[in-house]
């Protein structure tokens, strides 16, 4: 049959191949290694088959508190039977299929949007009217559609609200704060230095804190800004100081030549940054960068503290209620696979953009 | 590379296209151009030699204003460079400049990287613009590789689409610094007889280069530069044959 295989050709010996030429050069390459590897397995198996038992065998999906209590294994019925709290939290019940479309919506432009060749005029006017549309879902007031305050928008609605402006806005600012600070011009110089040091100088909790609380009593009587607006300035602001100083590193790894090649032509400044130096210095910086969003995303969780139920605010409250008390692990488990499904995603998607 | 019938010194009738008077340039406290006075004919070329660090890479960013100079005129197609950027823009669309390290951008394909210029400074239609990167990538022999991106060709052939790049902006004069110094041995040449072709269509070259065959061949100038200033400058056969000056001497019997 294999008449092109050189007769000088001859099988590795069969220690090098298959699985035993794997487990010895993965897992007991060595006797450090080895010893490792055991520690490891002796873990593993002490912990794994417990837990199985516990999440799985044991475990209760659809009954009442009450009927938790008694059981020994996991408690998942405290996530399904609160699922729509958990997931709409305030909104009113007969609603939701309203956040539940502008989230799909949302997620179904995000993964069209996923290739970038795709990206061009048209799709920038897809996602406008895209917008549109999941803001009149959400506030209701138009196309006869009952209007829903904004102080009843909850759970993973709010999360992703927060998180998706979040860095859709701050990246742009972000971009201008580093071109900024890389300015001939000393006052938009110095202007972007102290807005940067200032913002990476204190932590989330504390602008938010300024924005819901210091803010309205420096406005005058009878103006009010919306909350979760307020909210949602305070995430943008913070995460620009970051995103700046990601893209200021990029700018400066890039070679001097290139401005001057740009320049000799006759590009002015904007068409330089925006034609040259941009496309090349955002690419390099792209993976410090979903790291900056990735946490951002985390940290829109902080917003418990100015008294807005983000998802993980609407899990406090069914773990608060009597029935439901003590199954904290299960639900903060339900909560950690909802954040790592969309942070996950995040880098993925990322990495589709960077080629 | 063949002789050529030289055209600069019978054109030194007309209007300099370039007028340097009494330009002095620091970088900080380091006096690095003193008292320069160059005027450059159309069509005239001129190669630039002297050892590294005499200021002859720096004298031609003077002249598209990649570097600022302190005191003196510069004056170039009519234009004087100040800190007016409209001016500045104006005699950079006016002035092609070939790198040392070609300095293509490595996210545009090549067909792209030589239509930017006609697109976005001189406002043509990118179908236009595209034809005519063409006719140039022609000219430097290389229109095959209009689709790939410049870190899939050789570094001879990226220098001769930078040459390309620079043409598509309809220049009138070319600046070359160093533009064979980055390049293998087996590639100088093909940049070289591109711009020999260049010479020889009445383009205005100012060149820095330590390739005295293309000096002796194209020049109808050749300037030493020695401690920020202009020692010497003759035409070739002298300059090589007779050079007047002990720095000069010294400099050519370590290059020749």
């Amino acid at each position: 049959m294999n008449t092109m295989e050189s007769s000088r050709e001859i099988r590795p010996p069969s220690n090098n191949v298959g699985v035993v030429g794997w487990l010895k050069h993965n897992l007991f390459n060595g006797v450090f290694n080895s010893i490792i590897t055991l520690v490891v397995l002796a873990v593993l198996i002490r912990v794994v088959p417990q837990f199985i038992q516990w999440a799985f065998i044991d475990a209760v999906w659809f009954t009442s508190g009450k009927e938790c209590h008694e059981a020994s294994g996991a408690c998942w019925s405290v996530v399904t039977k609160n699922i729509r709290f958990n997931i709409f939290g305030y909104y009113p019940y007969d609603q939701q299929w309203r956040p539940l479309l502008a989230m799909l919506l949302l997620v179904g432009m995000l993964a069209y949007s996923r290739d970038w060749k795709r990206w061009n005029k048209k799709l920038g006017y897809g996602w406008l009217l895209a917008l549109f549309v999941m803001g009149v879902l959400m506030k209701g007031g138009l196309f006869g559609l009952e209007p829903v305050e904004t102080t009843k928008w909850s759970g993973l609605p709010l999360t992703l609200l927060l998180s998706f402006f979040g860095i859709a806005a701050s990246y742009p600012l972000g971009v201008l704060l580093a071109l900024g600070r890389q300015s001939d011009m000393i006052i938009i110089r110095s202007l972007s230095v102290v807005y940067i040091e200032m913002i990476r100088g204190v932590p989330l909790i504390t602008l938010l804190f300024m924005s819901s609380v210091m803010f309205p009593l420096f406005l005058p009587e009878g103006v009010t800004i919306d909350k979760v607006l307020r909210a949602q300035a305070a995430i943008i602001l913070f995460t620009a100081a970051y995103i700046a100083e990601v893209v200021r590193g990029g700018l400066q790894a890039m070679d001097k030549g290139q401005y001057e090649a740009a320049e000799s032509m006759g590009l002015n400044y904007y068409q330089t940054m925006r034609l040259i130096i941009l496309p090349q210095a955002l690419k390099i910086v792209i993976p410090p960068t979903v790291g900056i969003l990735i946490s951002a995303f985390k940290d829109t969780s902080l917003v418990v503290i100015i008294a807005l139920y983000d998802i993980l605010n609407t899990t406090k409250s069914i773990l608060n209620t009597p029935e439901w008390t003590g199954f904290s692990t299960e639900a903060y488990i339900f909560i950690a696979i909802v954040y790592y499904l969309c942070c996950f995603s995040m880098s993925q998607y990322s990495r589709r953009i960077e080629k | 590379m063949e002789e050529y019938q030289r055209s600069g010194t019978a054109a030194a009738g007309q209007q300099p296209i370039i007028e340097i008077i009494e330009m002095h340039k620091w970088f900080d406290d380091f006096h690095v151009l003193k008292d320069i006075n160059l005027q450059v004919h159309p069509q005239e070329k001129i190669v630039i030699c002297g050892p590294s660090g005499s200021g002859k890479s720096t004298l031609i960013r003077c002249i598209n204003r990649l570097e600022e100079h302190q005191r003196g005129s510069i004056i170039v197609n009519g234009t004087e460079l100040t800190r007016d950027l409209k001016n500045i823009e104006k005699v950079r669309t006016e002035v092609g400049m070939v790198f040392q390290h070609f300095n293509l951008f490595p996210h545009l394909t090549i067909l792209d990287n030589l239509t930017l210029g006609p697109i976005w400074v001189r406002k043509m239609p990118k179908k236009e613009a595209e034809e005519l990167a063409m006719h140039y990538l022609e000219i430097v022999h290389i229109p095959e590789q209009a689709g790939k991106y410049p870190g899939q060709i050789s570094g001879g052939q990226q220098q001769r689409v930078a040459i390309a790049r620079s043409l598509c902006m309809k220049p009138k004069i070319m600046l070359f610094d160093e533009p064979t110094s980055a390049l293998d041995p087996e590639m100088i040449k093909e940049v070289l007889d591109v711009m020999v072709d260049l010479a020889h269509q009445g383009m205005t070259m100012l060149v820095v280069t330590h390739e005295m065959g293309f000096a002796k061949t194209v020049a109808d100038r050749v300037i030493f530069m020695d401690f920020g200033e202009i020692v010497e400058e003759n035409e070739p056969n002298e300059f090589f044959d007779n050079p007047r000056h002990d720095r000069t001497k010294l400099f050519l019997s370590q290059i020749l």
